[in-house]
């Protein structure tokens, strides 16, 4: 697996080749070389032979690997992008061979669930902010690495792909992090942003998903862009007040990550959690939706974590609790919406 | 770690005293005010980016707030000549500001010397002056002393005067990772990080840390200890270095952190208390001042920075709680803690602790009559916060052994970034936090105060801190067959978590629930005027004033018990 590439001492690493994982290998590979963690070893072979992903072509640069150690000696920042729900075990199959000096950048948009030993979620009778992780709190919980950042912004892998202009915000506490993320990634159609609140980013990135959903149902539903503009307002203060209630700030939420990302994600046929509304829209339900989709959509876990938690706080959330109906009850999603334009939002503000 | 304590004497790890770390310190006294004079003078021009324009300000400021402090509070220990020294800082600089014939590198190097002059007298005036003759004495008097008088107390007859069948070890119990602690200390340096509830803790450790076999600690303590003379004695003797808190001044603060930085480099352990001051509300600590404890992380990455990576430079935070049942100063803490925390007047510091007699008082109350202190000894950890090994390896949550220095490595070097080295501040506190509440021994008393009052916010729920706490204590009383009921659920909550090793328990816990709450009863806050908490004559359980049981409640805050009611 060692190929002869492995002497360059400045290697940055990939873990997790979906769409996004790709699109940001390519991009480090304009400056550095790239070391991928895949899981299937056809895809590890196509890379390193042929030098292309499921048919399209990617830089030479870039190297795959099915072996963690070999990642990890021989690179100092990883970026994860593995989705949500592989993300815990992921971070255990890297943390032996992980050390202080590392650095992670994830950009992955989703929550994790972090339940007492042996319980599951329909065990518990409320879910808890120490039972949330976001995936800088799994790293930090798994693994010895202190120096953590995240990935977030109107990023669709898409476009990224096909390299048009972009921007993302790379956050951490710790500005070294900061800057490692920006001069790996930051090229002339890529601007890099930073911001220290990584919690309020991340969450951001993960809350926006729910609102993603709602858009492309009442886009599904034919119902016009006045009232996409009020759910995108709505979403926003909802999302504010979830962000808050696990600890994000406020200024996160109306950044690149926060509200450039809903709008962008709102408005995209490209992006999976917005399908996923759309089909619910078309009829379709959730396990025929999910049967036919090639990668996750970080949104359907979301909104049911976020709504047993939201339970708990006292504050509402309707955008939310309606999608949960819809998604796990037996709401239909046009009396979902009606419920929706009755509800009584009184001020329109009330967070600044 | 056990819930039995430790009773027998260590030899001593260094039997030479000229082995001490603090002995070498000082010795070279004066060479090392000097080094810490000049790195602090160092960091304050890093900090101004070496523009004169923000040195000469932060240096009038300096001055202004020093010649204030001078008029508005002046303390018995304050040296003689602190107004004319600054009246001299004053005319240079007035001088320097009118000088026009001076270049700029000129002008820069005259207000260097100024500065230079100041953390000059900074550092000597906060540098112990420790006496090993003092330490011995003291040492001989607290521990022969206060065994007298505890025996005097406890055994019964003629023979009383003369009996060694109790010691201070029975009466203030040792327990947890000592052995660790011990080898460590012989290696590398040891930051011990305990709680802060008494005047009376900085005694009461350094007692310890000689009873352990450890060589005297340096810890900072506060000035105005100093104003009286019978705790300047001990202070000195116990290697207490100077922390004024009347100068805020950037001077001032960064000297002083050089010093502790300094003096960690230099291989002496320290004893910082992280909450920085006496818990008011009784709380554990849950908030730290993180100033001196910047200077852990600073002064390890120095030391990898010089190449030390072995042991011999490895510097280890131990975590101590310590446990009482009666805090003397109570009363003046939480008074404290309300007015800060409901703005309702501004608030001035009160000391019970303001006279010797006072205190002797209290000392020969103390040990006469019963009420046990514990001391617990949490695990050691490196200034990340990970475990160490008994070699002082740190390691990961797993076993596997880490390297601290890679934490400051950064493209392959160990790199200086002070915004990097913050968090990791913030994250070593967070840490200590953690492990206060793990190490820390529930007592009787804590858990009838917690119960208690508990009961009495849950019969009041609409009224906020405030006005329950107004309630008159008259109309207070809690059957003793609901508040037994209580107790027990309490009770078996704090089990549960013992079993999860979130906390641990005294030994006295494990008796009949009646037994427990009659100990506890007995015990709680058992000196003072007014007690916390008290069976009447009728049986039921009453208050004699609320603020204490308040005070002596918070101790099991942060345990989620609260949810029980």
């Amino acid at each position: 697996m060692i190929s002869k590439n492995s002497f360059k001492p400045k290697s940055v690493g990939v873990v997790g080749l979906g769409s996004f994982g790709a699109a940001i290998a390519s991009l480090l590979s304009e400056k550095n070389h790239v070391i991928a963690y895949a899981r299937r070893s056809e895809l590890v072979e196509e890379i390193n032979t042929k030098h292309s992903i499921d048919g399209s072509p990617i830089n030479h640069q870039i190297q795959a690997t099915q072996d963690p150690e070999f990642l990890c000696q021989s690179c100092e920042v990883i970026f994860f992008m593995v989705p949500s729900s592989a993300f815990m075990d992921v971070t255990r199959l890297f943390s032996p061979f992980l050390y202080p000096y590392h650095m992670i950048i994830h950009g992955t948009k989703g929550l994790c669930l972090n339940l007492p030993e042996g319980k599951s979620q329909s065990d518990m009778k409320e879910i808890r902010r120490e039972n949330i992780l976001t995936m800088s709190e799994v790293i930090l919980k798994e693994t010895v690495v202190i120096r953590v950042g995240c990935l977030a912004g109107p990023n669709l892998a898409k476009e990224l792909a096909v390299g048009l202009p972009a921007a993302t915000v790379v956050a951490s506490r710790f500005n070294e992090v900061i800057h490692q993320g920006q001069n790996l990634l930051r090229t002339e159609k890529f601007q890099v942003y930073g911001n220290s609140d990584i919690i309020g980013v991340e969450l951001s990135g993960v809350l926006k998903n729910i609102i993603a959903i709602a858009s492309g149902a009442l886009a599904g539903l034919g119902l016009g862009e006045n009232a996409k503009g009020l759910l995108i307002s709505r979403g926003m203060v909802e999302l504010i007040y979830m962000g808050n209630a696990l600890g994000g700030s406020l200024k996160s939420f109306i950044g690149l990550a926060g509200i450039g990302d809903l709008v962008t994600t709102c408005n995209s046929t490209l992006s999976r959690n917005y399908t996923v509304g759309y089909r619910l829209a078309k009829g379709e339900s959730l396990s025929e939706i999910q049967a036919t989709m090639e990668e996750v959509a970080e949104g359907i876990n979301t909104i049911r974590l976020m709504k047993n938690f939201m339970e708990n706080t006292g504050t509402r959330a309707p955008i939310t609790e309606n999608l949960y109906k819809v998604l796990f009850g037996d709401l239909k999603i046009e009396e979902a919406v009606q419920y929706l334009m009755k509800y009584p939002f009184n001020v329109d503000v009330d967070f600044l | 770690m056990t819930d039995d304590y430790i009773k027998r004497k260590y030899e001593p790890i260094l039997p030479q005293k000229d082995e001490w770390p603090v002995m070498k310190l000082s010795k070279s006294r004066k060479e090392f005010v000097k080094t810490v004079a000049e790195a602090a003078k160092n960091r304050i021009l890093e900090f101004t980016g070496g523009k004169v324009e923000v040195l000469k300000e932060e240096l009038e400021t300096t001055h202004y707030r020093e010649k204030l402090r001078i008029k508005q509070n002046p303390w018995a220990v304050d040296p003689e000549d602190d107004y004319d020294f600054w009246n001299g800082v004053k005319s240079s600089l007035v001088q320097l500001s009118a000088d026009n014939t001076l270049n700029k590198t000129q002008r820069k190097k005259k207000y260097i010397d100024i500065l230079d002059e100041i953390t000059l007298r900074y550092a000597e005036e906060i540098a112990s002056t420790f006496k090993h003759t003092h330490y011995k004495v003291t040492r001989s008097i607290v521990t022969t002393g206060f065994a007298r008088l505890l025996n005097a107390a406890r055994v019964k007859g003629f023979k009383r005067l003369f009996s060694n069948q109790y010691t201070l070890q029975d009466k203030i119990q040792i327990i947890g990772e000592t052995k660790q602690l011990r080898d460590l200390a012989s290696k590398g340096t040891i930051i011990m990080v305990p709680t802060h509830f008494s005047n009376l803790d900085s005694i009461l450790i350094g007692w310890i840390i000689s009873v352990l076999g450890l060589p005297p600690f340096i810890y900072g303590a506060g000035l105005n200890l100093f104003n009286i003379e019978i705790f300047a004695y001990f202070m000195n003797a116990l290697g207490a270095y100077k922390v004024d808190r009347r100068k805020k001044n950037l001077v001032y603060i960064e000297t002083l952190k050089t010093y502790s930085s300094e003096a960690i480099q230099f291989g002496v352990h320290s004893l910082f208390f992280p909450g920085g001051t006496r818990s008011r509300s009784g709380k554990i600590e849950s908030k730290l001042k993180l100033g001196l404890l910047s200077t852990a992380i600073e002064a390890q990455r120095a030391n990898y920075q010089k190449g030390i990576n072995d042991i011999s430079g490895k510097i280890f935070i131990v975590p101590v709680t310590i446990n009482y049942h009666f805090v003397l100063e109570a009363p003046s803490l939480i008074k404290e803690h309300l007015s800060i925390t409901g703005q309702e007047r501004y608030y001035q510091e009160s000391d019970e602790f303001s006279t010797s007699l006072k205190i002797s008082k209290f000392l020969l109350k103390f040990f006469t009559k019963g009420s046990d202190i514990s001391v617990s000894v949490g695990k050691a950890m490196d200034v990340l916060g990970h475990y160490v090994d008994q070699d002082g390896n740190s390691m990961d949550k797993n076993g596997r052994t880490i390297d601290t220095r890679d934490y400051f490595i950064s493209n392959g070097n160990i790199t200086v970034d002070t915004q990097r080295e913050e968090e990791y501040t913030n994250r070593l506190g967070n840490r200590i936090v953690q492990e206060f509440h793990i190490i820390n021994r529930v007592f009787s008393s804590h858990l009838v105060a917690f119960t208690a009052f508990q009961m009495i916010k849950r019969e009041n729920k609409k009224m906020d801190l405030f006005n329950l706490l107004r309630l008159p204590e008259e109309e207070l009383s809690i059957s003793y067959a609901s508040f037994k009921a209580e107790c027990k659920r309490v009770l078996e909550r704090i089990f549960e978590l013992r079993d999860k090793g979130k906390v641990h328990i005294a030994p006295h816990l494990r008796r009949e629930i009646d037994q427990i709450i009659t100990h506890g009863l007995e015990n709680v806050g058992m000196y003072h005027a007014k007690r916390p908490l008290v069976k009447d004559k009728k049986g039921n359980i009453i208050t004699e004033d609320l603020n204490l049981l308040y005070y002596y409640h918070n101790r099991l805050d942060g345990y989620d018990l609260e949810k029980l009611f």
